[in-house]
């Protein structure tokens, strides 16, 4: 028998390696979390990258992260602290805008400029959606089905699902297929008719995937985005106070309180194996470190071909893995601002607390795609624009903002390849501000410090593969019991005693923090679910 | 009719919500815009100021001014230092509960009391024989209390580097600040939201132009007006209780029942027995010995319950942003065993909080109980567990 440091060691201090390490704390075991950067998070960080201006680095709101998580683990105790973001801005070139707010009259009354049966089909949309999320709710919540197995369990859990799926009006049978199927705009077409309305909500179906609004199987993605929950609200965002770091942080600290360690700066080289199994991991500095299990919250190719070795793979599950997209297709670019950015359509700044949409139409969008698809970044791209500082004033100085701007397309593969991005990256940052200036005429007076990162950037500084934000496009064939590749969804890797928990395994990506919390209560023999129970077959009375 | 407060002219031209409620006979905002969580959120990560002039004040002066305080109310006040200021509660003599409210120490010979009812007849009464003068300041001074954790960084051009130093529940006198000329006033680091805040006391005539700089000042902070809805969450959080809604005033009490003692409140820690005699030490001092028979606690209802019931009927767990003040029953293994008074969803906290009332021996923290909850009209029971008030603690109440 070798001797074991730790019951399990995490690779990777990001969200999910930290939900994973809190839960495997909290039942008791001696855990180890490995973070390669100064700061936890992964992609979930906040950095002071300017005096007195903190930055939500990468991901920039917060929704999906699971409401039993934070329960079980007592985030709030912890340091989670969520504002939700009380609007979505649209401001279009030719001087107007379209602002829908969490006051449904409100955002009737806006829409009705556009459409006015648009404003009226709203709440029914909103409703249909909110039906669309129960029934994706527990699919989320627990692990993904196995259908190629006879075990009985098995059987029954699919038999739950089927039922959970069919047991529904004819209506809803029907929505849920096409969410299955469908393109983000065909979707919408089918509620709306402004474009102004369904071009910034059919971005929702692109974001973090290599897809255009108008490509089949969006629908299901903006479903996705739809799922987000705040306080039981379906489809509300929030930010963290101190930026999404904050939300890590908590993370960290309840693993802390359960025992857990927790090193920075402590790179792993590679997992080590004996008789193919995991048995622990080489740090850079030539640290062995040994646990009966390793855990890792990194994505699938860094953690398979990268510490384990293509080698030690069986063929199947190789093949698989490299047939797993990531085609990273979106950039940051934070801005540190000496004052209120001042859009020229419309004055002032209550309509700028929740998030800012660059989408005037689906062509724009389509034309963004479309650039890409040749290997460029797109001259005018989708950007999606949060002011956290008008509702956190802790992360810049008084009467000062901090201004992050989620910009897609950015193609992991730039004519010249991938490692050409460092020398397209200024220019890709001056075409952000370019279509922003367009909309904000003093934007470029005010910015004080201004940060971008290219999927180049977000692969080699935060590990993303191909910078892909959700570890693996978050398409339907890449998604619940194909997650990573068919057959090993369940957190299971085929080195035995080496798990998978981050958004490379089911359900996916986004502050979600489901995989890291269902891998520790597979690898703890648990009931591998949270939240309410799936209905039983009967479904609600 | 309901009378407006001195900063009516502003708080109705900022309400565009239009919804007010009547608060000691004044209106009082209930939230300015359709809903109260953009006042909430301000409160615990920005700053707000709320118009608190409903409160009834009262101007206690005279060489026993002290001595009528330590009279009336279960604390001491002849020992009280200047610049103080104390949560206290007064009771009738059977050592039932009137009202609570606040007492500021401005001087040797001067104590300001705030109440939620009425006091002046009751001080009066029992000022017999004492050297002291009792004034009705409710209707001429004005309240505005700036509540958040930006709150000082709000008041400090106003009034000065002095805020920095005013320590947790102490008074100080105070300079407005108000464009080239100055306005006398009082400050005081007190509040009803369990976060870092302060009260500022005026004239009435000076209110509106107060209240005017601090949303100016305010703004690069964040600064909010907030109405009533946002407090009463807040105020669940910090786990204060409300007169009238979490216990009835012996006053207005039809039945014994109905009335609380100090230590079925939670005020062990604030009542002082051994002195001179006040109005209901006799009751007071059976009432410690013997142990109260009911004890007012917070409670967490399980959300797994909460979600599970309304999951059975097909629905998402749902919840009002306000808080309920409907009272419903607790039970323990079935039996009742209390009720609960004041119910709210802590957006801070992601957790369904309840204040209420139960048999002394489940007040533990940590005690399982059951509460009543009703989806479609059908009632059910979910779980709750007795938790230590307040639920929501910020270090930065109490912090320099």
């Amino acid at each position: 028998m070798s001797r074991h440091d730790y019951d399990a060691i995490l690779v990777g201090g990001g969200h999910n390696g930290l939900v994973c390490a809190a839960y495997l704390a909290k039942a008791g075991k001696k855990v180890l979390v490995l973070e390669r950067r100064h700061v936890l998070g992964g992609a979930a960080v906040s950095e002071e990258v300017t005096p007195g201006f903190t930055y939500s680095v990468c991901s920039y709101v917060v929704s999906l992260l699971r409401p039993w998580i934070i329960r079980d683990l007592q985030l709030p105790r912890f340091g989670l602290d969520l504002v939700p973001l009380e609007s979505s801005f649209l401001p279009l070139p030719d001087g107007r805008s379209m602002c829908r707010w969490s006051d449904a009259e409100l955002s009737r009354e806006e829409v009705s400029a556009f459409s006015r049966r648009d404003a009226e089909a709203l709440d029914e949309f909103s409703r249909a959606m909110s039906l669309i999320g129960r029934f994706v709710r527990p699919i989320i919540d627990s692990a993904a089905p196995d259908p190629t197995s006879w075990n009985p369990s098995e059987l029954l859990s699919l038999l739950r699902l089927g039922r959970h799926f069919a047991d529904a009006q004819v209506d809803q049978m029907e929505l849920r297929l096409k969410l299955l199927t469908m393109s983000a705009v065909d979707f919408l077409d089918e509620w709306f008719e402004a474009e102004e309305l369904k071009a910034p909500m059919s971005v929702s179906g692109i974001i973090g995937t290599f897809l255009g609004v108008r490509s089949p199987g969006t629908a299901y993605v903006l479903l996705h985005h739809y799922m987000g929950e705040i306080d039981g609200a379906f489809r509300s965002w929030g930010f963290q106070k101190g930026g999404t770091g904050g939300v890590s942080n908590a993370i960290a600290n309840a693993a802390r309180h359960f025992g857990a360690e927790i090193r920075t700066e402590a790179p792993v080289e590679r997992i080590l194996l004996r008789g193919g199994r995991a048995v622990g991991v080489v740090l850079e500095n030539g640290d062995e470190l040994r646990a009966k299990q390793v855990v890792s919250g990194c994505d699938p190719r860094r953690t398979f071909l990268g510490f384990v070795g293509a080698e030690h793979l069986p063929d199947d599950f190789r093949a698989g893995l490299e047939r797993y997209r990531f085609r990273g297709s979106s950039g940051k670019v934070n801005l540190a601002l000496d004052r209120l950015p001042e859009f020229s359509c419309r004055p002032g700044a209550a309509h700028l607390r929740g998030d800012i949409a660059i989408a005037p139409s689906i062509d724009y969008l389509e034309r963004a795609y479309d650039e890409a698809k040749y290997g460029r970044f797109s001259r005018r791209p989708y950007i999606n624009v949060v002011i956290p500082s008008l509702v956190d004033p802790s992360v810049a100085p008084p009467g000062k903002h901090v201004m992050s701007c989620f910009v897609q397309y950015a193609p992991y593969e730039i004519e010249g390849g991938p490692a050409s991005w460092p020398e397209h990256r200024e220019a890709f940052g001056d075409t952000v501000i370019d279509t922003l200036a367009e909309y904000v005429p003093n934007l470029r007076d005010i910015i004080l410090h201004r940060q971008v990162l290219t999927p180049w950037d977000l692969e080699q500084e935060f590990g993303l593969a191909e910078g892909n934000i959700f570890h693996g496009e978050l398409t339907l064939d890449q998604l619940a019991f194909q997650r990573p590749t068919a057959g090993w969804a369940r957190y299971r890797t085929p080195i035995r005693d080496l798990w998978l928990a981050g958004s490379g395994a089911h359900p996916g990506g986004g502050l979600m923090g489901a995989p890291g919390a269902l891998c520790a209560k597979a690898m703890l023999g648990e009931a591998v679910s949270g939240g309410p129970p799936m209905p039983a077959p009967g479904g609600a009375r | 009719m309901p009378r407006p407060t001195p900063l009516h002219p502003r708080t109705h031209e900022l309400c565009t919500s239009l919804l007010f409620k009547e608060w000691a006979g004044c209106h009082a905002v209930r939230r300015f815009d359709t809903y109260h969580d953009r006042e909430y959120y301000a409160l615990r990560h920005q700053a707000t100021v709320m118009d608190a002039t409903p409160l009834y004040k009262y101007e206690v002066r005279g060489p026993q001014a002290a001595e009528l305080l330590a009279r009336v109310t279960v604390r001491d006040f002849t020992r009280q230092a200047i610049g103080r200021v104390s949560y206290v509660c007064w009771c009738d003599e059977h050592g039932k509960v009137l009202d609570d409210g606040t007492v500021t120490r401005l001087a040797q010979d001067h104590l300001r009391l705030t109440s939620a009812d009425p006091a002046l007849r009751w001080l009066e009464i029992n000022a017999r024989g004492l050297d002291v003068e009792v004034e009705d300041t409710s209707r001429s001074i004005a309240a505005l209390a700036v509540q958040g954790p930006r709150s000082r960084d709000v008041l400090r051009p106003l009034v000065g580097e002095e805020i920095d130093e005013l320590a947790f529940f102490r008074a100080m006198p105070a300079r407005f600040a108000l464009g080239g000329r100055e306005v006398e006033g009082l400050v005081t680091r007190t509040g009803y939201t369990g976060d870092l805040g302060y009260e500022l006391w005026v004239g009435n005539d000076e209110a509106l132009a107060i209240y005017d700089a601090l949303l100016e000042q305010g703004r690069p902070h964040g600064l909010l007006p907030m109405g009533l809805d946002a407090l009463d969450v807040s105020r669940v959080e910090a786990g204060f209780v409300l007169a009238g809604v979490d216990y009835t005033s012996a006053r207005g009490a039809l039945i014994e029942r109905q009335k609380s003692t100090p230590f079925e409140l939670g005020f062990d820690w604030m009542v002082q027995l051994e002195r001179a005699p006040f109005i209901g030490q006799e009751a007071l001092r059976a009432e410690k010995a013997a142990g109260p028979r009911r004890r007012l606690v917070g409670l967490e209802i399980d959300w797994e319950d909460f979600e599970a019931i309304h999951e059975e009927f097909g629905l998402a767990p749902h919840l009002a942003a306000e808080t309920c003040r409907e009272g419903v029953p607790l039970y323990e293994h079935g039996r009742q065993v209390g009720y609960a008074t004041s119910r709210a969803w802590s957006p801070t906290l992601k957790a369904y909080l309840a204040l209420g009332h139960v048999e002394a021996s489940l007040a533990a923290p940590g005690t399982r109980l059951e509460i009543e909850v009703t989806c479609e009209y059908e009632r059910r029971r979910a779980g709750a567990t007795v938790r230590k008030t307040p639920f929501f603690d910020p270090e930065r109440k109490r912090a320099r």
